[in-house]
């Protein structure tokens, strides 16, 4: 179909954009890539009176280390970016993000999609939501009062919703740790399409051993979540298997045309499993 | 409520003026504005590619781009494949689908063509397996797949050769 009529605006820089946000009101909207936005507004799923588009604001589309070797991705960043970007800016230590790129649709949707159209959108199975609450990423927002930071873990509140205010934009994900054992890996019926279930795992480890390590789900719950009986598991010295087992006795997944909540049980102990092998491989 | 915006688009290399509702994707000016119908329009949803163009070089879903998103790129169309060589010459990667039966009723072609094209500017030495990968973008429900592959493949192979000649 054909989207509803709105009219469009383009913002010159973050506070214009945050400005017309905060004068537009609730029927503003926020157009980045659009790889979600327009497919909804295509579909009449949502029907926006205005479009701010921030796709011309350059400063959001970085990506570097900082002094302590976080990385810091802007929110404008594509993840097609990622996935080609300079071996010197996300290894070692972040190498896990190029690796996860590829299980996000296919060329042509990473090559417009962004990382904080990811975040925002929140969708409980992209691999952005996933990789932010398993590595602790600290998400960056900006409206008309300053920026605040929000870790990944309390960013995400439920189907498609976030913390972000209607008037916020979200300007950066900083990760604030590289994540050398990381690993995320899903299932989805064709490779491209959001998972059912898809797993990412963040190990502390050193020589080969594990001392703990994070877990985050998604496809279980309407939100991505951590997962904090596995993480128990990893610290206490458990195996990958008995971690996995916890996750997916933890995890109360729903059932719907996609899969039951036993199919999503068996998905999650064999796909924590994967990731936390993944993650130890060289 | 109507917002009529006046856009710029550069389109194959021409500056084009247009003016359209804001709600005009650009797979639809590309159309409906421009009558550049080589690119076709299938699920508006991004799922079959049937509208992937190339925008600064990259291949995109133009049916998930409004057209005033697209003002101040570099746009290229199925239409400019054949340019430069001649009046209705056929391109180096337009020959090896025919070559190798990669089209049948070829409503999907323009947007395979245009995936490949942006796909091998990018990476001239993908492999076989890379160049599979790449096409799972666009759906095609006549071929199998099979015949795309190979002819990409084999244009990719040629223009390699080509490029050592020189
Ligand atoms: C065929 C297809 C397959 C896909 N497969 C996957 C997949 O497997 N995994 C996956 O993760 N995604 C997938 N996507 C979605 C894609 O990753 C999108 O890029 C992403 O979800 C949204 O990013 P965007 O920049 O396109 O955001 P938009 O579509 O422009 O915006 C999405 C939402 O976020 C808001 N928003 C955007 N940027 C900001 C910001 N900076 N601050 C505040 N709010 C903002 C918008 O208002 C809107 O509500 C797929 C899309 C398609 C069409
Ligand atoms: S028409 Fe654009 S992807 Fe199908
Ligand atoms: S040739 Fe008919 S859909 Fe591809």
């Amino acid at each position: 179909m054909k989207p509803a009529p709105f009219r469009y605006h383009r913002a010159r820089s973050t506070e214009d954009a945050t400005r017309l946000l905060a004068e537009l009101g609730a029927d503003a909207k926020v157009i980045a890539g659009g790889q979600s936005l327009v497919a909804m507004m295509n579909y009449r799923l949502a029907r926006p009176a205005h479009l701010v588009d921030i796709g011309g604001l350059r400063a959001l589309d970085h990506l570097h280390r900082d002094a302590d070797g976080g990385l810091h991705i802007g929110a404008l960043t594509t993840h097609h970016t990622v996935e080609t970007a300079p071996p010197g800016v996300l290894e070692p230590g972040f190498g896990v993000l190029r690796r996860a790129m590829r299980w996000i649709g296919h060329l042509p949707i990473r090559t417009r999609g962004t990382v904080g159209g990811s975040l925002a959108h929140a969708d409980a199975t992209a691999e952005w939501c996933l990789l932010a609450v398993a590595l602790g990423a600290e998400l960056v927002a900006e409206g008309p009062h300053g920026r605040r930071r929000i870790r990944a873990e309390d960013f995400f509140f439920g189907y498609y919703t976030t913390a972000l205010d209607p008037g916020e934009l979200l300007v950066e994900a900083v990760f604030p740790r590289p994540a050398p054992h990381a690993a995320l890996t899903e299932f989805a019926e064709r490779h491209g399409d959001f998972a059912i279930v898809a797993a990412a795992i963040d190990l502390d480890a050193e020589d080969g051993s594990v001392r703990g390590g994070r877990v985050a789900l998604g496809g279980v719950a309407p939100a991505t979540v951590r997962v904090p009986e596995a993480e128990a598991v990893l610290a206490g010295g458990g195996t990958f298997a008995e971690c996995a087992a916890a996750a997916a006795d933890a995890s109360d997944p729903p059932g719907d045309a996609n899969g039951s909540p036993e199919y999503r049980r068996h998905l999650i102990r064999t796909l924590v499993r994967r990731a936390c092998e993944e993650a130890m491989s060289p | 409520m109507t917002d009529l915006q006046l856009m710029t688009l550069d389109v194959n290399g021409e500056e084009h003026e247009v003016v359209a509702e804001s709600r005009r994707t650009l797979v639809d000016v590309l159309r409906h504005d421009l009558r550049l119908t080589g690119t076709h329009v299938g699920c508006e949803h991004g799922i079959c590619g049937a509208c992937t163009v190339l925008v600064d070089d990259r291949p995109v879903r133009a049916c998930l781009m409004f057209a005033a998103q697209a003002e101040g790129t570099r746009i290229r169309t199925v239409e400019s494949l054949s340019q430069g060589t001649g009046e209705c010459e056929l391109s180096d990667l337009q020959r090896a689908f025919s070559e190798h039966h990669g089209l049948q009723c070829g409503f999907c072609t323009p947007g395979f063509l245009m995936l490949a094209e942006g796909f091998l500017a990018e990476r001239p030495d993908a492999s076989k397996e890379e160049i599979r990968e790449v096409v799972a973008a666009n759906l095609c429900r006549c071929t199998g797949y099979q015949t795309i592959v190979e002819a990409i493949d084999d244009c990719a192979a040629a223009r390699r050769r080509a490029g050592k000649e020189n």
